[in-house]
């Protein structure tokens, strides 16, 4: 299955939240590595619950699992704030200060790839 | 067993003042009341950073206070231009004394507000703010609209101790007397609840906020049948819920902040709550992340003129977000050491500028290991603001409390004292430069 073109954006969610203290566990780990998207959108890439999906956008890749929420639109994808969202973030804040962290074109599609550990994900700065 | 009443918790920006918990063995064993499930998750605890440490040879090697101390004295001094960043889940008195570290070695001193309501400080020095506090939510409104905000999942308690569910003096009723009105671009926890839900096209806010505001205004053949995916039947109902009420308040969140318009969605959101003011009393309020996110603005206006992203490297305030912004700078290449204390820049911003951060000298000054751990190179563990020190914070309405001393520590020190005897050493080593 090919990718899809969607409208990425990420916010806070309850789970995220009760973990900001405990980010290096798992359960932080299987709360913010999603992505969560609608049931119609899941079909047409050919994704079930917990497959890994790749999403890219122009500045960064990044492996997350799919999760179904047919709470967002079509074509509106939602990765909790935190370091997997962040890879596919711009740095250039168009002169406002702030990063455009929602509304950013992004690419889905499956992917056979893993899920990188948070500290891992980090290390990949340091290359 | 002690239960401890009135309890503050130092989670986010709704400082939750009536906790009861029970203290056992200077271990927190229960959250009795009060306490939302995120609040409560950070009053059990969460695993420390046992001890400073000092990056040796790419390893976190373990050192004492002072070793640690001197080395984060030595990273600053010897920078050019140094980032402090962090200051929101702390208290005014690590804040202020950051501030001063920042002044005296030339930094560049900025918080969480920057990845967060920075576009809404940018928006009220454009065009000021009609608010209020969160007692008067409680006590008077009777529509209350989320926009771009899910606070039953962030904020978990808002609604129950401040807004729509909560009862107050002329609001005795509580959410039978109120209307709720959200908006968002997806369906949520929050929504669900809601008497009203508009669901705007992602990045449309800008426009929703237009046409109501021509509505209310008397403008309504202006509007067309469809703006930013809401219909105009909807945008005439919501507008007529305005009309009605006799007080109202906006909270906006993330949603409009983060968005392609940034501070101009928050200005054309202060302007609709100004049309609001044509039939009754209006207020609008930004749904402040962390504890202490807005007592930083405060603290850095009291001290510098700016309430973020204040560039301390001229001699003077240089106040300029798009350029003095953390992300800006790191992105930029454009700070030479960080001084990263009570936040997770890690976690929170884009990769693109964690590159730079991963490459300079980073002190990290926190409770908790997080991702930002794995670019110190100096880790400096501190007590826990509201359960292990006092100190001055300011809810998200600027209402000023005072955080409690829960627990003792014989160990850990709090971030102001922390900051303090960084500065000392900051001075000390000035001092040998110059004998």
């Amino acid at each position: 299955m090919e990718g899809m073109n969607v409208n990425l954006i990420s916010g806070r969610t309850t789970v995220q939240g009760q973990n900001l203290d405990s980010k290096l566990t798992e359960k932080y780990f299987d709360e913010v590595a999603v992505c969560n998207l609608n049931g119609s959108d899941m079909e047409k890439l050919g994704v079930a619950p917990d497959d890994n999906v790749k999403v890219t956008t122009a500045y960064g890749a990044v492996v997350v699992k799919a999760k179904q929420d047919d709470g967002n639109p079509e074509g509106l994808i939602f990765i909790p704030m935190g370091p997997w969202a962040n890879v596919l973030v711009s740095g250039y804040t168009e002169g406002a200060g702030m990063p455009r962290f929602k509304g950013i074109a992004a690419e889905i599609g499956k992917t056979a790839e893993t899920v990188l550990p948070v500290k891992e994900l980090m290390r990949t700065y340091m290359e | 067993m002690v239960e401890i009443t009135d309890v503050v918790c130092s989670l986010c920006g709704c400082v939750c003042d009536d906790i009861v918990l029970e203290v056992e063995n200077n271990e927190v064993v229960k959250v009795k009341r009060g306490a939302c499930s995120v609040g409560k998750s950070k009053l059990l605890g969460h695993e420390r950073i046992k001890s400073p440490m000092i990056r040796e040879n790419g390893e976190l090697k373990e050192c004492s206070y002072d070793e640690a101390i001197k080395k984060a004295a030595e990273i600053l001094y010897k920078s050019r231009r140094p980032l402090l960043y962090g200051w929101s889940s702390t208290v005014c008195e690590a804040d202020s004394a950051g501030i001063e570290l920042a002044e005296d070695i030339g930094g560049v001193v900025d918080n969480t507000a920057t990845v967060c309501h920075g576009p809404s400080v940018l928006a009220i020095q454009d065009v000021g703010i009609p608010s209020c506090t969160l007692g008067e939510v409680k006590n008077r409104a009777d529509l209350i609209i989320y926009w771009g905000a899910n606070p039953a999942q962030a904020h978990a308690n808002h609604m129950k101790r401040y807004s729509y569910v909560s009862k107050g003096y002329w609001t005795a009723e509580g959410k039978k007397g109120k209307k709720l009105v959200v908006v968002d671009v997806r369906k949520t926890m929050t929504s669900k609840m809601a008497d009203v839900f508009i669901q705007v096209e992602q990045g449309k806010d800008y426009q929703v906020f237009s046409a109501l505001r021509a509505i209310l205004r008397g403008h309504e053949d202006v509007v067309p049948d469809k703006v930013g995916g809401v219909s105009k039947e909807q945008l005439l109902e919501v507008a007529n819920m305005v009309k009605e009420a006799k007080f109202g308040i906006t909270f906006f969140g993330m949603g409009v902040t983060h968005t392609g318009a940034r501070h101009n969605n928050i200005v054309n959101a202060i302007q609709f709550t100004r049309a609001g003011h044509l039939y009754g009393k209006w207020s609008i309020m930004p749904m402040r992340g962390h504890f202490n996110v807005t007592g930083f603005n405060q603290v850095c206006t009291w001290q510098t003129g700016f309430p973020f992203s204040v560039d301390l490297s001229r001699g003077y305030a240089w106040y300029n977000p798009g350029e003095t912004s953390s992300t800006d700078l790191l992105y930029r290449e454009d700070c030479d050491s960080a001084l990263i204390i009570a936040s997770d820049p890690g976690a929170h911003f884009p990769g693109a500028a964690l590159r730079h951060l991963a490459k300079i000298p980073v002190i990290q000054i926190d409770p908790f290991a997080n991702p930002t751990t794995e670019f110190a190179d100096v880790v400096i563990p501190a007590a826990i603001s509201g359960i292990e020190c006092e100190g001055g914070v300011y809810r998200m309405d600027n209402i000023p409390i005072r955080l409690r001393k829960i627990l003792e520590t014989d160990y850990y020190v709090p971030d102001a004292e922390i900051v303090e005897r960084i500065h000392a050493e900051v001075r000390a080593l000035r001092e040998k430069e110059g004998e």
